[in-house]
């Protein structure tokens, strides 16, 4: 690091911000078009039919909406944990807890209307979503206990746990062997509005409330104290443990409440594979978003985009949709590192400047 | 019983590389969650390896190089462009899945070639294999295992009895200090977070070539995040790593076993053990503040000297 000295930049013009993530995002796919010209395919092709495939027809557009809310959901959750720097990264174990509350509500519960059922199922989600971010909250308030790894863990009981109930404690009799849980009635299925569930309503008011939350009161704000430094905030009196706790709870619940839309919606009950890597993803796009819930919204469209024309390349173009994870990969790779030139110059270094003061 | 172990341990050795890798990744204070996706790119790499080249040493380099290479993307972006160590690791996981899917697909059911099938067939050790007991489970394995044990002593020394192994761990602890020190540690990160992408590679290979000899997808199937578990299960100890390893890989079959001994237990729930037994490992190490058992204190802490 010799010929080479950093800068911090203090503040950056917003266009020249915009220009810099572009140029990131452009030279990414020129990276990832010479990496599938290498193993013989067509990168035009394949870019122009993942767009094909996430908004190339009404249907399609559906999908990628359908894909998008989870998405949304579950970032909301994790924005709320990882504003305190609480690296929740258990969104899976809490969307599945959610979907298994939501479940339970639905298949064992006796009949209720369905505007009753829905309310329960969505209460008993961010509860079971809660519960589980709350259990790693409670440790590491009162013991410091690492979080990273605690909801890691959490994240294989809650799966385990789900694979058991499926293969074996509410396998379907019905499904003729098939492990399978049994269908949700209808009263426990979400509707739909203008053609695409209910869901996105929910995602667009979970949007709303983050932003309010984070942004205008005071939970939020001493949330980002909390953040920001744990010493600010013990010197302003603030009661940390109690803002982990709580803020750990709306964490869970956002991706529980994610949970159910899964299952009530798209899944229409519950299995292993409903959490759908949605909670990882999440992390990816809630950092992505700058932990700002407006942002963290658009970026969670445009990787539905990627995940819904990532499948359609493989119906489309028989190629492997495994080729958009590598793509996506790489566009991340790009970007996440085009972050450090929003922050840092880079300047010649102290020889090559030496030099030039002595020139002039 | 014997057999029993002697699976236990085949079980295991995806699982000694992987966390070994880790831990070493660690101790220079980084947390990188993609080991699962290095172990499936070393996975896909050394198969494609050992199926073009037929030659098991090749597949060997090709596994330690692609793991290597995930690592190299993880480091350049958290250690020089001092990006989100936790966002990196996912993305890598992701990349990996993505780019094992994709490099593979050609190879869907393809089988280890003869000539690399019999280099890893199990052999005994001379002596040692014919010891009763110890000889049958231990020493009656593959190479790859005997690679796994040699791991395991050379980074313990490394990491404990060595001038160089006390600079990393000085890294992970506290970066500025080293940096005080004059320990170079940019180079220090770099190189241990290359070494552990390689040994996840190891670990990858052994799946493809090994455990499953015919290429699919999903071989490494959650094993690196078991890792990044038994890691502090072994609280970052190689030596503990090797027992952490043989004990969750033997917990990975042990429903099946009793299942067949008529016992009515649910693999599901027996598969459990291993997460709940690590969480419990990480709320007693954040309890009893012993020195020993503790994480590296500057884990996942990024340095940056001009932040100090």
């Amino acid at each position: 690091m010799n010929f080479l000295r950093l800068a911090k930049r203090d503040d950056l013009p917003r266009e020249k911000e915009w220009i810099i993530r572009i140029a990131a995002v452009l030279l990414s796919l020129v990276f990832a078009g010479l990496i599938l010209i290498i193993f013989g395919l067509h990168p035009l092709e394949i870019f122009r039919t993942i767009i094909e495939g996430a908004v190339g027809s009404e249907m399609r557009i559906k999908q990628t909406i359908i894909k998008a809310v989870p998405l949304i959901i579950t970032s909301l959750g994790i924005l709320v944990a990882f504003r305190m720097k609480f690296w929740n990264i258990g969104g899976e174990g809490q969307i599945m807890m959610g979907a298994f509350a939501a479940s339970y509500v639905a298949l064992f519960l006796p009949e209720m209307p369905k505007a009753l059922t829905l309310l329960a199922m969505a209460a008993a989600a961010m509860v079971g979503g809660g519960i589980w971010a709350f259990i790693p909250a409670i440790f590491k308030a009162k013991m410091g206990t690492n979080e990273t790894i605690f909801t890691l863990m959490m994240n294989y009981v809650a799966i385990k746990f789900v694979t058991y109930l499926q293969y074996q404690a509410w396998m379907d009799p019905a499904a003729k062997g098939f492990p399978k849980i049994a269908p949700f009635p209808e009263r426990a299925l979400l509707p739909h509005v203008f053609g695409v569930h209910a869901g996105w309503i929910i995602a667009i008011l979970c949007v709303s409330f983050v932003y309010f939350f984070m942004n205008y009161t005071k939970k939020g704000y001493e949330i980002a104290v909390v953040g920001e430094s744990v010493e600010t905030a013990r010197y302003a009196g603030m009661n940390i443990n109690r803002i982990i706790i709580i803020s750990m709870i709306i964490s869970g619940g956002l991706c529980g409440l994610a949970g159910m839309i899964q299952s009530a919606a798209v899944e229409k009950t519950l299995s292993v594979g409903i959490s759908g890597g949605y909670g990882f993803t999440a992390i990816i796009t809630a950092w992505l978003g700058r932990l700002n819930a407006i942002v963290v919204f658009f970026v969670c469209i445009i990787f539905a985009m990627l995940i819904q024309g990532g499948a359609y390349i493989q119906i489309a173009l028989n190629v492997p949709s495994a080729v958009a994870d590598v793509v996506q990969g790489i566009i991340l790779f790009f970007v996440i590192g085009s972050e450090f030139f929003l922050q840092y110059r880079v300047l010649p270094g102290q020889r090559l400047q030496r030099s030039g003061k002595e020139a002039a | 019983m014997e057999s029993f172990l002697a699976t236990c341990i085949v079980a295991a050795t995806p699982l000694i590389f992987a966390t070994v890798g880790e831990i070493i990744t660690e101790k220079a204070g980084v947390l990188n969650l993609g080991v699962e996706g290095m172990m499936l790119m070393g996975a896909v790499i050394g198969f494609m390896a050992g199926l073009t080249t037929e030659s098991p040493y090749a597949a060997l380099l090709g596994a330690l190089a692609a793991g290597a290479g995930g690592a190299l993307i993880f480091a350049v972006l958290t250690v020089t462009l001092r990006a989100n160590q936790t966002v990196v690791g996912l993305t890598l996981t992701i990349f990996g899945t993505g780019f094992a899917s994709f490099v593979g697909q050609p190879m869907l059911g393809s089988m280890v070639p003869e000539t690399v099938g019999s280099f890893f067939a199990k052999r005994s050790i001379p002596l040692l294999g014919d010891i009763p007991f110890i000889g049958p489970v231990f020493f009656r394995q593959d190479i790859f295992v005997y690679i796994a044990y040699l791991i395991v002593v050379i980074a313990a020394v490394y990491l404990f009895k060595t001038r160089i192994g006390l600079n990393l761990r000085a890294v992970g602890e506290s970066a500025s200090s080293a940096d005080a020190s004059g320990i170079n540690v940019e180079f220090y990160k770099y190189v241990h977070i290359l070494l552990g992408g390689a040994l996840c590679g190891l670990g990858g290979a052994y799946l493809a070539l090994v455990r499953v000899p015919i290429w699919q997808a999903d071989v490494v199937n959650g094993r690196g995040w078991i890792a990044v578990a038994l890691v502090i299960f072994a609280s970052w100890n190689p030596v503990k790593a090797l027992f952490g390893a043989i004990l969750f890989g033997g917990l990975s079959i042990l429903g099946l076993r009793l299942q067949a001994m008529g016992f009515s237990v649910s693999q599901y729930l027996v598969d459990m053990i291993p997460y709940l037994a690590t969480i419990v490992i990480v709320i007693l190490s954040s309890h009893k503040k012993g020195r020993e058992n503790q994480p590296p204190a500057d884990l996942s802490n990024p340095y940056f000297r001009e932040e100090r």
